[in-house]
């Protein structure tokens, strides 16, 4: 069931009566979810992600726009007959019921051709039990049970219905890392099996390119980019996705273009063939610096991080925004950790510029 | 009787918490002379445990005094209820159950010959028991519609509601008196008498702000999440009121019922001054009018007792089992029952 978003826009009235400033926490989102995929909706906290969500559930309703279940218009639909499940960010279950009366609690609600045998609905709730691997626990209740365990139920509740889309909201905050990596796995996997299709809403960008098909990323109610996470990742359109993007996070220096060449303090470090002259931008990924003895960017070392498989240099360079640059480079490269200085070239692919004023992506020959 | 067990423990621990701090002063020569330190641990270890008897004794000595205080009116009541009258007259401060004097079960078996006991046993569970559950329904409802739904006015409406309770529940009995007066209630006499009766002790008290109160902080404690978990899966407002709000916050309405009971049980000024048909009278009337009637305005005081100590049964078994939730409530709800 592809899920397709038009112009859906969310204005919350403000509360503040003086201003009468209303929130716009979803602006104008136009999306089309393709059937069967994960999609990842991606941003920092207030960005109206989970707004999005609960305005697919029917939790809320949309200012304008509308929202399709395939060819079906669905805005006007209770949130009961849209056949969605939904994955509170708290799990939400019911405290006083065992995990098995909390997922035959959807089923125990179908009322009228829907309504099912009570033997029915128990293979029901034993088969998605199974899928997320809890039918061992069914007598346990919520608070005898681990975060992930209590995660799983959650999810074993919302597919129970059967639904034509699941949607997570912050599906694995409350976990420890450990568990997020496990359950993540998890999440994919069950999404594979069952082909639903599949919105959850988070703010770790790790997650949501380990698993997702495609994300969302938003900004203040306002997508910013859409597209395969390592798509994002290798083109992101504006700073703000650069820097949302990746971790260690991207580096970013003041610089500037003359002559189709990126200054970053005194020294040219890259040839942009197709940029304009002015102030720009430049971010450059962890990833994208190459130890050069004779290398154009010249760095304060202030140390190096061995983590094994590579080598990571902290370093400070006066125009860059951060605080320090972080750069990894492969473990096979010797460094002299007492240097003063460190030198590099750059990786052009690796290397974004952004205009100074709109944070826009300007983009070069490569 | 928990409470006075935990009491017991906690204040045992308090010894072992203070004595530690002495050796710990000493720790610093007991290093440097090894064998010293093996052998003040010794001592101190000695010490601790004679402040930890001597603290175990403090601490019962205490709970013994505080507890012949409690249960002092309760062996009163016992003792003199098994007395004769004359005996009663000779000796009403000797608390021995059996020995000496003229002392047997007689006093019992007259309570029901004498009074109408059973009739305002009756009477009081019919009034407890329909103006609880009434008053639940009304508790449960104000509640939900106070924490869960969305109307205009809300707030203005629940701060009036509070603003009731600053006025003493005493200053409505004259305003009720007369309501009930010129609706009639108090003819309690004929065909509908009982029921009049029944409505004049009831629907009074059927509205308790502060219990809807309590209720309301407690449904606001639910997550909103659940609502809208519920909302997903289908169920209807008043489904989620049933099968999640209620059960959720079910201690707080067992502690809501047996308060409520026990008020009920408790209850004089009322009935006494409303109640103008013998055989609607509360036990708590009952007990105090049916004795003193007879010849010489003298009440008979262990026949009372004998009374009183029957009516006590229910309470001291409701008691023993509800325990929990009645300790429970009352320090919640911050109210003496």
């Amino acid at each position: 069931m592809k899920v397709e978003l038009r112009n859906l826009t969310k204005v919350f009235p403000s509360r503040d009566k003086k201003s009468g400033k209303d929130v716009t926490a979803v602006n104008n989102f136009t999306f089309e979810i393709p059937d069967g995929k994960l999609v990842g909706l991606l941003g920092p906290s207030g960005c109206g992600k989970s707004t999005t969500l609960y305005m697919i559930s029917g939790l809320q309703q949309p200012t304008s726009g509308k929202i399709f279940f395939g060819e079906e218009d669905v805005t006007e639909l209770a949130p009961e007959n849209r056949g969605i499940g939904l994955v509170f960010q708290n799990y939400a279950l019911y405290p006083h019921m065992t995990v098995q009366q909390n997922i035959l609690f959807p089923l125990q609600n179908l009322r009228g051709k829907d309504k099912m045998t009570k033997e029915a609905m128990l293979e029901r709730a034993y088969e998605a039990a199974k899928l997320v691997q809890i039918d061992e626990l069914m007598d346990r209740k919520p608070s005898e049970l681990s975060g992930g365990q209590q995660q799983r139920v959650a999810i074993a509740r919302a597919l129970v219905k059967m639904p034509r889309v699941l949607l997570l909201d912050e599906p694995l905050s409350n976990l420890d890392a450990r568990l997020r990596l496990q359950t993540r796995e998890e999440i994919r996997r069950i999404q594979k099996e069952t082909g639903i299709t599949t919105v959850f809403v988070t703010h770790d960008q790790e997650e949501a390119m380990s698993i997702s098909d495609v994300i969302v990323v938003m900004k203040l109610g306002v997508v910013q980019q859409t597209g395969k996470p390592q798509e994002i990742y290798d083109n992101p359109t504006n700073l703000f996705v650069a820097k949302f993007l990746g971790t260690p996070p991207i580096n970013v220096f003041k610089g500037r273009v003359e002559n189709e060449r990126l200054y970053i303090g005194e020294n040219a470090v890259l040839d942009v063939k197709g940029v304009k002259d002015g102030n720009v931008t430049a971010a450059i990924r962890p990833e994208g610096f190459v130890l050069d003895e004779n290398g154009p960017l010249v760095c304060e070392l202030s140390n190096v991080e061995i983590m094994g498989r590579d080598v990571s240099i902290v370093s400070r360079h006066s125009e860059s925004l951060n605080p320090t640059i972080r750069s990894i480079i492969d473990a096979d490269n010797r460094i002299d950790a007492t240097a003063e200085g460190v030198r590099f070239t750059l990786k052009p692919h690796k290397v974004f510029l952004f205009d100074a004023e709109s944070e826009e992506r300007l983009y070069f020959e490569v | 009787m928990d409470e006075l067990k935990n009491e017991v423990t906690t204040q045992d621990v308090d010894p072992e918490v203070s004595v530690p701090t002495e050796p710990q002063t000493q720790t610093g020569d007991a290093l440097t002379q090894g064998v010293m330190h093996e052998r003040d641990m010794k001592k101190e270890t000695k010490k601790q445990d004679v402040m930890k008897i001597l603290g175990k004794i403090g601490v019962y000595l205490f709970l013994s005094v505080m507890a012949f205080i409690v249960v002092f009116p309760f062996l009163w009541m016992i003792a003199t209820s098994l007395k004769h009258l004359s005996e009663y007259y000779d000796s009403n401060l000797d608390l021995v159950l059996f020995p000496g004097g003229p002392r047997d079960f007689h006093n019992f078996a007259e309570v029901f010959t004498e009074t109408d006991l059973g009739r305002y046993f009756i009477n009081t569970l019919i009034v407890g028991v329909a103006s609880t559950f009434m008053s639940l329904i009304i508790t449960v409802l104000s509640a939900f519609a106070l924490s869960r739904l969305k109307f205009k006015g809300q707030n203005a409406f629940f701060a009036g509601l509070l603003a009731t309770m600053m006025i003493p529940g005493e200053l409505f009995t004259i305003t009720n008196y007369k309501t009930v007066a010129d609706l009639g209630w108090t003819n309690q006499f004929g065909d509908g008498g009982w029921f009049n009766a029944f409505l004049t002790l009831t629907l009074p008290f059927l509205v308790s702000v502060f219990y809807i109160y309590l209720l309301k902080q407690n449904f606001m404690q639910i997550p909103n999440e659940l609502y809208l978990a519920a909302k997903v899966d289908g169920t209807t407002d008043l489904k989620y009121l049933w099968k999640v709000m209620i059960p959720l916050a079910l201690p707080t309405l067992i502690s809501i019922t047996i308060l409520k009971m026990m008020g009920a049980w408790n209850t004089y000024m009322w009935p006494k001054l409303t109640t103008t048909n013998q055989d609607f009278y509360l036990i708590t009337i009952g007990l105090r009018e049916a004795f003193s009637s007879a010849d010489n305005q003298q009440p008979d005081i262990p026949l009372q007792m004998a009374a009183v100590t029957l009516v006590s049964i229910p309470l001291f078994l409701v008691f023993i089992f509800l325990r929990k939730y009645i300790m429970r409530g009352v320090s919640r709800s911050g109210i003496k029952g």
